[in-house]
């Protein structure tokens, strides 16, 4: 039955997910009803075509909304949704209003293919935001290439293969607003080397996970180019909650400094563990460990001497940066954001800015406007698209003592 | 350092053994994985969560109330999802059980978000050192009540009425039915005891690991699966040994040979086992019912 | 030509007739663009699940033996291909590849059976989902996998051509292999061990058979994975995956291919139409699961195939003929 394939959903599905107001259950309940309908609609009939020139703005996101890193995923598009809201508000982009549709590549890349070309070729979007992990984004490149729309994510930070193909040519559809994972890797080591003056390093990385083992890679390598040792490599996998193990062998290694690529959720665990363990020695991270969980999850006493790579510090004064903040917090319960979250805002203003800047409202008109940007301001800094399609933008190396951020170093690295 | 390594190996083997009792009683009783099982433990983190935080619980109210919520939903899932199949293949009943386990985990993250949330702190985290050897509170009481609850179980599967009918249920149903036991309050008791088990290690992983998410029983159910297996299912000794096995078995791997292969060793030392001992440690050699 | 005149009977031409019209049908919508791509990649899923599903079935529901590590003979033959691929980003590198992958599957899924055939029931599950374990983190730690970062391909070989043909291939030769004196031989395995052993059937040498050819073919799917969709990592190749092939055999009937077959279509149509219900989707997926199984515990089709379904149709006819005549 060819029906079966021309479905198309109503708008009500497709509202907010991820507004966490009040009334939200009220909202969700409608929701299913909604969803039930729509069943019942499809069973019956299919849809109907598109508006190209009028209607909304389409923009797709393709995020990782369950399976196992769901949470990347929420936390993207609540940024994106975000930003997103406010442009709405704000009156859309030359009066038309944006409208995200928004799916969930449960955290496979065949689904995230998948989605991609439907969202290309279905729901005919402008532009493609997400995935947030570097495998499924990679999964995406081929249906942008041939569709001829652009893939942007503001979280793949694999080094290769992304924007620049196996044979060194660019890949024309294909954007990332992150820091490759050697960038941070690169900093985190000069960092250990020169900052710290560390002679002998451990690294303690998620073996599950490809932007753990990118930085553990490149640190490990500029860190021995710098006369370094690397004493010690161990692994976990992502959703462990027990390090004792490895730290107690760690700990016998006697090193200097500790380097955890990975994310925040199992970092503030090790963190926490390690102090228990008496392990005092700076522990560093990256992005990943951009998160008020943290703290939590480690305890402030526990987060001293803690250094990791960002895009933007809490403490910068800018006035974007605040504003961000405070809106995120009025909106979450006084819950900070995370790096996905302020990446994910990012990519939302990004893509509007772009768009708003395309001479023409389609795929094309939009890669150009990308690849065109120069010094867009974002939170998480300003940056201009290189000729790889990488942004160029500086990294911040920030201080944590007792769970709170001292002092960021901002450090001018090119790619 | 070794000493050490014990130390950690047993309170994380500890964790596994509390869970693989509610594994092992159930897959003794009727024969099902149940994959829920996991799950009955997150929700059990996420009620003591919430009673803490929302209504100030401490610890031990939190930890019975929580441990009360998770037997009635035990005995609710057996009673709408695995009861009207218990005379179909039992395969049938495994996907019901996986099917089960994702709707409370999707649920739960639809209500709460897949975010990691730090738990509310109900036992001081002091840390002792003895003769090098660094050990928390925490840990103590995560040992204390494992091996009390352990004990309390063991007594009731053997010294009470329903613990003789579940253990009759257990070798054969039929029989047990013709004796004039009820078969389904009878497994209901076991789910209840099962999962308010669960419950009860949901509580107590939060405290100690001091992190809750919706995906995090299936990673930790699996391991306590494997517990349950590697010292015999069925077997309530079996499952305690099974769980300080595979947590002291994880440990050594981390720490004396590659982390990298940890899990991967876990699962040869289980494939072992089975090779040697079909039935796991103590499992008892009647074989699987035909 | 001496072709066996059985070859040719009435029923196999129709059949024929029905995988051609069916490959022509799509042929043509796709060259006509009534399809496009994200149809042909739902389709890529579908034919995938099938090989994957079908291949499982031999194991579990023909011969009886639980098996949750499905996935990692999957995961053989798309590692395989994929490396091929990437030496060799062609036709001949992507039907090189898949191989080597398929055998050496058949290859690791003798050398597993050997020792965990012995078990029974669902220790034998937990046995083989320890392998596909241990297989999982083989590829996370070689270098030539490139660990959890995975292997992109460069060149998509595996087209509707290529994945119908190795499809109808897979479920040919297995819906064979059931109906040959083997075949039943493994069916008599699943249906009493004991009682098997006894009239002579080598039990343990079936089983390792059974094993070894659904892992080929899971091998071979495992090929056109990741051939069509570029992108692979040891991840993708985890329990969850094993569970999904096992499911969608538990729902077409433990024993049944068409029941399969068909029960691989539904739930991959399922999944793209939960697609738009993007955060109630696994809801809705597990709460559809459950209520299939608990109003239908044999599966869809339970072990009847629809060629019994057709015949026995047939046969009423023609008796119904014979009374009216």
């Amino acid at each position: 039955m060819p029906i079966l394939f021309w479905l198309r959903s109503p708008k009500t599905t497709r509202a907010r997910y991820f507004d966490t107001s009040k009334g939200e259950k009220m909202k969700r309940t409608k929701n299913v009803l909604a969803m039930l309908l729509a069943i019942a609609l499809v069973l019956c009939s299919c849809g109907g075509g598109n508006t190209a020139d009028t209607g909304p703005i389409k923009i797709g996101v393709n995020y990782e909304l369950s399976g196992a890193v769901a949470s990347y995923g929420i936390d993207s598009v609540r940024g994106i949704q975000m930003a997103i809201d406010e442009i709405n508000a704000a009156g859309g982009i030359k009066g038309r209003t944006v409208e995200l549709v928004i799916y969930d590549n449960t955290s496979e890349p065949a689904e995230a293919t998948s989605l991609a070309a439907k969202l290309m070729e279905q729901d005919n979007v402008v532009a493609c935001l997400g995935p947030a992990t570097s495998g499924s984004f990679k999964a995406t490149i081929p249906s942008a290439q041939s569709n001829k729309v652009p893939v942007i994510s503001a979280s793949a930070t694999a080094d290769k293969e992304v924007t620049v193909d196996a044979n060194g040519n660019v890949n024309e559809y294909v954007f990332r607003i992150c820091f490759t994972d050697s960038f941070q890797g690169v900093t985190m080591a000069n960092f250990s080397a020169n900052t710290l003056n560390a002679q002998n390093a451990v690294i303690f990385m998620d073996s599950a996970s490809d932007y753990a083992k990118g930085l553990a890679e490149s640190y490990r390598a500029t860190f021995e180019a710098l006369g370094g040792n690397i004493v010690a490599e161990e692994a976990y996998v992502a959703g462990d909650t027990d390090f004792r193990a490895v730290l107690t062998k760690i700990k016998a290694t006697n090193p200097e400094v500790m380097f955890i690529p990975g994310y925040y959720e199992e970092a503030g665990l090790i963190i926490a563990q390690a102090r228990e363990q008496g392990i005092d020695i700076p522990i560093l991270g990256a992005d990943g460990f951009d998160s008020p969980t943290l703290a939590d999850l480690a305890g402030k006493e526990a987060l001293t001497d803690v250094f990791f790579s960002n895009h933007y510090s809490s403490l910068d004064e800018s006035q974007s940066v605040q504003d961000f903040i405070a809106a995120f917090k009025a909106a979450n319960n006084d819950v900070a954001p995370n790096a996905f979250e302020a990446l994910g805002y990012d990519l939302g203003n990004f893509i509007a800015d772009c768009v708003s800047r395309a001479a023409t409202i389609d795929g094309e008109g939009v890669k150009n406007a990308i690849a065109e940007t120069t010094n867009f301001v974002g939170v998480t800094g300003s940056f201009s698209i290189g000729a790889d399609h990488n942004p160029v933008k500086a990294v911040v190396v920030i201080e944590l003592n007792n769970g709170e951020q001292v002092g960021a170093q901002r450090v001018e690295v090119s790619q | 350092m070794f000493l050490q390594q014990i130390v950690n190996g047993i309170s994380l083997g500890s964790i596994y053994a509390l869970m693989a009792l509610g594994y092992t009683m159930v897959y003794g009783i009727i024969r099902l994985i149940n994959f829920a099982h996991g799950d009955v433990f997150m929700l059990g983190a996420f009620i003591g969560f919430a009673l803490s935080t929302r209504f100030s619980f401490s610890f031990f109210p939190a930890l019975l109330m929580s441990m009360a919520a998770c037997a009635a939903i035990g005995m609710g899932i057996e009673r709408i999802a695995y009861r009207p199949l218990r005379e179909s293949s039992r395969i049938a009943a495994l996907i019901t059980a996986i099917g089960v386990s994702l709707f409370i985990e999707y649920t739960m993250m639809y209500f709460v978000g897949a975010r990691v949330r730090a738990y509310t702190p109900l036992l001081p985290s002091s840390i002792y050192t003895f003769r090098g050897v660094i050990f928390s509170f925490q840990q103590i009481v995560i040992i204390a009540t494992t091996v009390a609850l352990m004990l309390l179980l063991n007594f009731i599967v053997l010294k009470t009425k329903r613990g003789k009918a579940m253990r009759a249920v257990a070798a054969d149903m039929d029989a047990a039915q013709l004796m004039g036991i009820d078969i389904n309050k009878t497994i209901s008791f076991t789910f209840l005891l099962g999962s308010a088990l669960a419950g009860a290690a949901g509580v107590l992983v939060g405290i100690y690991y001091n992190s809750i998410n919706p995906l995090m029983g299936s990673m930790l159910g699996m391991k306590a699966f494997i517990a349950a297996v590697f010292g015999g299912i069925g077997s309530i000794p079996g499952a305690m040994l099974g769980g300080l096995g595979i947590g002291i078995i994880e440990t050594m791997v981390a720490g004396y040979a590659n982390s990298m292969y940890r899990d991967a060793a876990v699962f040869l030392f289980l494939i072992i086992i089975l090779i040697i001992k079909p039935t796991g440690l103590l499992g008892s050699s009647s074989g699987e019912k035909v | 030509m001496d072709v066996p005149r059985t070859v040719f009977t009435k029923r196999n031409l129709v059949w024929l007739a029905v995988c051609l019209s069916i490959y022509f049908l799509v042929f043509f919508l796709r060259s006509y663009g009534i399809l496009g791509n994200y149809h042909e990649i739902t389709i890529a899923q579908i034919c995938i699940n099938i090989m994957l599903a079908v291949s499982l079935n031999l194991i579990v529901g023909f011969t009886g033996q639980f098996s949750l590590g499905h996935a990692g003979f999957m995961s053989i033959g798309a590692y395989a291909t994929s490396l091929a691929l990437r030496s060799r980003p062609d036709t001949i590198g992507f039907l090189i590849g898949i191989t080597i992958g398929s055998v050496l599957a058949l290859v690791v899924g003798v050398i597993i059976g050997i020792p965990t055939l012995r078990l029974r029931g669902d220790y034998l599950g937990i046995a083989t989902l320890g392998m596909a374990e241990i297989i999982r983190v083989v590829f996370l730690n070689l270098k030539i996998t490139n660990g959890a970062a995975g292997l992109m391909g460069t060149f998509r070989a595996a087209n509707w051509t290529w994945l119908y043909l190795l499809t109808v291939m897979a479920v040919l030769a297995i819906n064979n292999f059931v109906n040959s004196s083997h075949g039943r031989a493994c069916i008599s395995i699943r249906e009493d061990e004991t009682a098997s052993e006894a009239m002579g059937v080598n039990t343990t040498a079936y089983k390792i058979i059974a094993f070894a050819f659904g892992a080929f073919f899971a091998g071979a799917a495992g090929g056109l994975y990741s051939s069509y969709f570029y992108f692979i990592k040891p991840d993708l190749f985890g329990f969850l995956k094993s569970i999904d092939m096992l499911v969608i055999v538990v729902l077409g009937g433990l024993g049944s291919i068409t029941g399969t077959i068909i029960s691989a279509i539904l739930l991959s149509l399922l999944t793209t139409i939960l697609q738009d219900f993007s955060s109630v989707r696994m809801i809705v997926y597990s709460v559809i699961l459950v209520i299939i199984m608990l109003f239908r515990p044999q599966g869809l089709m339970g072990t009847v195939e629809i060629s019994h379904v057709i015949d026995k149709f047939a046969r009423k006819d023609k008796e119904d003929a014979n009374t009216v005549s």
